[in-house]
């Protein structure tokens, strides 16, 4: 049975309780435990710096050449905070609610407002970090408003927020370097967890430039490897972004939860031909003043601006009259998904709509004008200065845009397409962020834990960061508590030794297939079979097809992928291969998860559970848990549920009509 | 389009190194540069060859891991583009494009286009952070900061860290890196304690990673992808030489 160890009594007191009566551990005994941190991310970065800073000896690992290219560096809009700067009535109380309806009802509500509580202290720890936060003239911190919300509560640094935040947190661990709290390791990839008597004592990992493995002894390990949105091969996330780390955890006997809710984003720049690598996200914030459309006609191949008005289908507008172009992320991506497939798309690929600004430039340009007091001003001087307002948002976005594409944003309508964003599943973990192997946590985009089926703009930061400077510093600690007595394993105990056999036995038989076809070759072909079958919509036809489609897949892979060079030196091919690997198996358990779930919930759409007008449709009355899976071998995976009660936010249907 | 690339090959950081010359074509102008190495490097995979090794990952302009010098200019033509984000309707059917790798001492090749850049990495271990510890933070909001400041620090902080201007610079300084960091930390009230002993220690650290000293160039400014500017470098000489003047001992 699994039990999640929510504190008892009420919501508001269970974590201030918690801290209270958890177990200590004295400075002179920090001193001799030692923590292995995997990923130096917002969540690895601070939770490195936080427990280096408590006296623990910190060893951190990342796969990249320096802590700083983790890929939260590359969020862009923003980070929530239960502040009330703007006295427009958020609280602590207002964000959890926001969050767990958010999710679609399927996160877990102590979690949560644990995660709202603490909020507001990241935002006073960045600030005293030197985070160049934006600021208004009166010196005092900005804010703006996100997507399912209705207060202004994200804090952001330009449309680099996420850079900002994990400098501050990567500047707060190489300070802990420097000290000698923490030992860092980069261009090292974690390859397996090592365990003995069931609890994880350190892991087997590989120095990627001299290609040796290496046994790193830890009385606790902690993932903070971030999600798995490259298992679709095209998606927003960093080329090296991998499931290994947690795919070899769950190996290892860590349940991973809800591993088919994934977060598709609807406005991402569209694949513009076979050699496309990766995917760009074009900010949100694009959709408050863009309007969404595709023609009206079948396959037209008229220029955007040769389309006259009567003939463009606000398609959104049309279905969603009071959201309009602001429905939730999930929605908007699914009604493109569904005008391009019924052959409405357009761009060479047919694969896209239009994000028009011409009427927003007409809008500001005709504001200008009434500003300047000019009542008779020409249509080329309000489009000049309609078109000065929008550089003035928007500008960095348009100008991305423009390079990518080619295209001027200005003159005509941008090209866009939903893109796989974020992962909302991951390894479960309990209240104390701690999976089902003892003294192996995960933090951050790699758990499962606070986003439920969907996961709100803005807040992927949040936890991060959450997990890593104010959850694990207490947590670890209760653990650890009880391990004073442990001695440093050796890394002769037979238990590193097998651990280590069975990598380099993966490694030499990826080197000795020698076959035909690359690693991107095979990678390609399970994005699309995720792409095609598990991705926007799923049904159980689909899925079926794509379980055994995967399973041809890898058993192909094992037989035939080619990968150059040898394993004694710096080898980026057979880096990908051996996370392609895990990809593929991760793959099948996603589809297996979407099966069993037989509603409609957040990112997760089943067509057979919609309501007639294709709105998504929840099954409460049977599928208000989180689905944990446990590993028990090749293709062979057990659904153990943990049932998520709603003591204060009530579960309703969403409708934005 | 049909292209030939030159492209600097070397084992690792023992190996002499050489430049090979590639013959792509089918370039689509969508690609972009790095997608060029991949379409290149799926080719050398299938002919049994070794595929040339270059230092990647979020490949949209922010993780700072790309680094080539492209025809003589570090992340090629684009200017305030980094590798990853320049594309190939930059060049035209027929051309030549010589790739290298970032060349300074304190960064040696380890493979073909990639190179180690720790050196940095030690510079901010030096003193790039405000010695803060998790937890005793004050309202973020209790200290009001000046907007021209906040959003000078701002600026600073772009820094994403590729080391364009040491491969750009023709002494193989590290200044504009470094006096990023200190400017931004520099320029917030938070970071005013630790100043003198920030300057000296991060300044220290360059020269013993064996970076050049600058000469006001200014190739690293026209070089950089997120359009740092030279005044940082002018800021941290007030810094460095007003701690020197006014530091005990």
């Amino acid at each position: 049975m699994l039990n999640a160890k929510i504190p008892a009594g009420p919501m508001e007191a269970k974590w201030a309780d918690y801290k209270s009566h958890v177990k200590l551990v004295n400075p002179a005994n920090k001193r001799k435990l030692e923590v292995i941190i995997v990923g130096t991310g917002l969540a690895g970065a601070s939770a490195a710096a936080a427990l280096a800073e408590l006296g623990y000896k910190v060893k951190a690992f990342c796969f990249q050449d320096s802590a700083r290219r983790a890929h939260s560096i590359a969020a862009q809009g923003g980070i929530n905070a239960a502040k009330n700067y703007q006295n427009d009535g958020d609280s602590v109380f207002r964000l959890f609610y926001d969050t767990v309806k958010g999710g679609d009802y399927r996160a877990r509500e102590g979690n949560v407002y644990r995660l709202a509580e603490v909020s507001a202290s990241i935002i006073d720890q960045c600030v005293a970090q030197g985070v160049p936060f934006a600021r208004e003239y009166g010196g005092l911190l900005s804010n703006r408003s996100f997507g399912g919300t209705q207060v202004q509560r994200t804090f952001y640094a330009a449309g680099q927020t996420g850079q900002q935040l994990l400098l501050g947190a990567y500047s707060a661990l190489q300070r802990q370097v420097a000290l000698g709290n923490v030992k860092l390791y980069s261009r090292h990839e974690m390859l397996d967890v090592v365990t003995v008597d069931g609890k994880a004592r350190g892991i087997i990992a590989r120095d990627l430039i001299s290609g040796k493995l290496e046994r790193h002894f830890g009385h606790a390990v902690l993932l903070c490897t971030g999600g798995y949105g490259n298992v679709f091969y095209l998606s927003t996330n960093a080329m090296g972004s991998n499931v290994t780390a947690a795919w070899k955890a769950h190996k290892r006997g860590a349940y991973f939860g809800n591993p088919c809710f994934t977060q598709i984003h609807p406005t991402c720049i569209p694949v513009s031909g076979d050699h496309q690598s990766k995917l760009t996200l074009m900010s949100e914030s694009l959709r408050n003043d863009g309007r969404i459309w595709v023609p009206k006609k079948k396959d037209d191949n008229r220029k955007a601006v040769d389309i006259p008005e009567e003939e463009r289908d606000y398609y959104l507008e049309r279905r969603y009259p009071a959201f309009g172009n602001l429905v939730p992320r999930d929605v908007a991506s699914r009604a493109a998904k569904e005008r391009c497939d019924a052959g409405y798309g357009v761009g060479t690929s047919k694969m896209a709509v239009y994000l028009d600004y011409a009427e927003a430039i007409v809008r500001y340009g005709q504001i200008e004008a009434s500003k300047k007091g000019l009542d008779h001003a020409s249509e080329e001087e309000i489009i000049k200065w309609g078109k000065a307002v929008v550089a003035e948002k928007y500008g960095n976005l348009f100008d991305m845009y423009a390079k990518i594409t080619g295209e001027n944003p200005y003159e005509m309508p941008m090209r866009i397409y939903p893109a796989v964003h974020y992962t909302m599943g991951g390894l479960w973990v309990d209240y104390e962020l701690m999976t089902t192997v003892p003294g192996l946590y995960a933090l951050g985009e790699a758990n499962f834990s606070d986003h439920g089926a969907n996961r709100l703009g803005a807040s992927a930061l949040m936890q991060g960061l959450a997990d890593g400077y104010f959850v694990i510093p207490y947590t670890v600690g209760n653990y650890l508590a009880d391990e004073i007595h442990t001695k440093p394993i050796p890394l002769d105990h037979p238990a590193f030794v097998e651990t280590e056999k069975a990598v380099q036995a993966q490694l030499d038989t990826l080197m000795n297939i020698k076959g035909e076809h690359s690693v991107d070759h095979f990678h390609k072909a399970l994005g699309k079979i995720m792409w095609d079958k598990c991705g926007m919509a799923r049904n159980e036809a689909g899925l079926k097809e794509a379980i055994v489609e995967i399973q041809a897949l890898k058993a192909e892979f094992w037989k035939n992928v080619r990968i150059p060079g040898s394993q004694d030196e710096f080898n980026p091919e057979l880096e990908k291969a051996g996370r392609v690997a895990d990809f593929i198996e991760l793959g099948e358990l996603m589809c297996m998860d979407a099966l069993q779930r037989r509603e409609s919930c957040g990112g997760h759409f089943r067509e057979e559970s919609q309501e007639d007008g294709g709105e998504a449709l929840r099954d409460d009355a049977n599928f208000q848990f989180v689905a944990a899976w446990e590993y028990k071998g090749p293709s062979s995976f057990e659904l153990h549920k943990e049932h998520l009660d709603f003591e204060i936010v009530k579960p309703t249907q969403r409708n934005y009509k | 389009m049909k292209l030939t690339l030159k492209i600097w090959r070397q084992q690792n950081t023992k190996d002499k190194g050489k430049f090979e010359s590639y013959q792509v074509s089918d370039v689509s102008k969508d690609m972009s540069f790095l997608e060029l190495f991949d379409v290149l490097n799926e080719r050398l995979i299938n002919e049994g060859k070794d595929p040339v090794a270059f230092d990647h990952d979020c490949r949209e302009g922010i993780c700072g891991a790309c680094s080539m010098y492209i025809n003589g200019r570090a992340h090629g033509p684009w200017d305030e583009t980094t590798t990853c984000q320049l594309h190939m309707r930059a060049y035209n059917d027929g051309d030549t494009i010589v790739v290298e790798p970032w060349r300074a001492k304190a960064f040696p090749v380890i493979k073909d286009l990639t190179v180690d850049r720790s050196a940095f990495d030690r510079i901010i271990q030096a003193g790039g952070y405000i010695s803060v510890n998790t937890g005793n933070a004050v309202d973020a909001n209790a200290i009001p900061i000046d907007k021209f400041d906040a959003d000078n620090a701002f600026a600073a902080a772009a820094c994403i860290g590729c080391g364009a201007c040491v491969a750009a610079c023709k002494n193989s300084s590290a200044m504009l890196f470094t006096s990023a960091k200190v400017s931004q930390l520099a320029l917030l009230p938070q970071g005013h304690p630790e100043r003198k002993q920030r300057a000296m220690d991060m300044v220290a650290q360059m020269d013993k990673e064996g970076f050049g000293s600058c000469t006001n160039t200014g190739a690293c400014e026209a070089e950089c992808p997120k359009g740092i500017s030279l005044t940082n470098i002018a800021r941290l000489n007030r810094e460095f030489i007003g701690a020197g003047l006014t530091s005990e001992g």
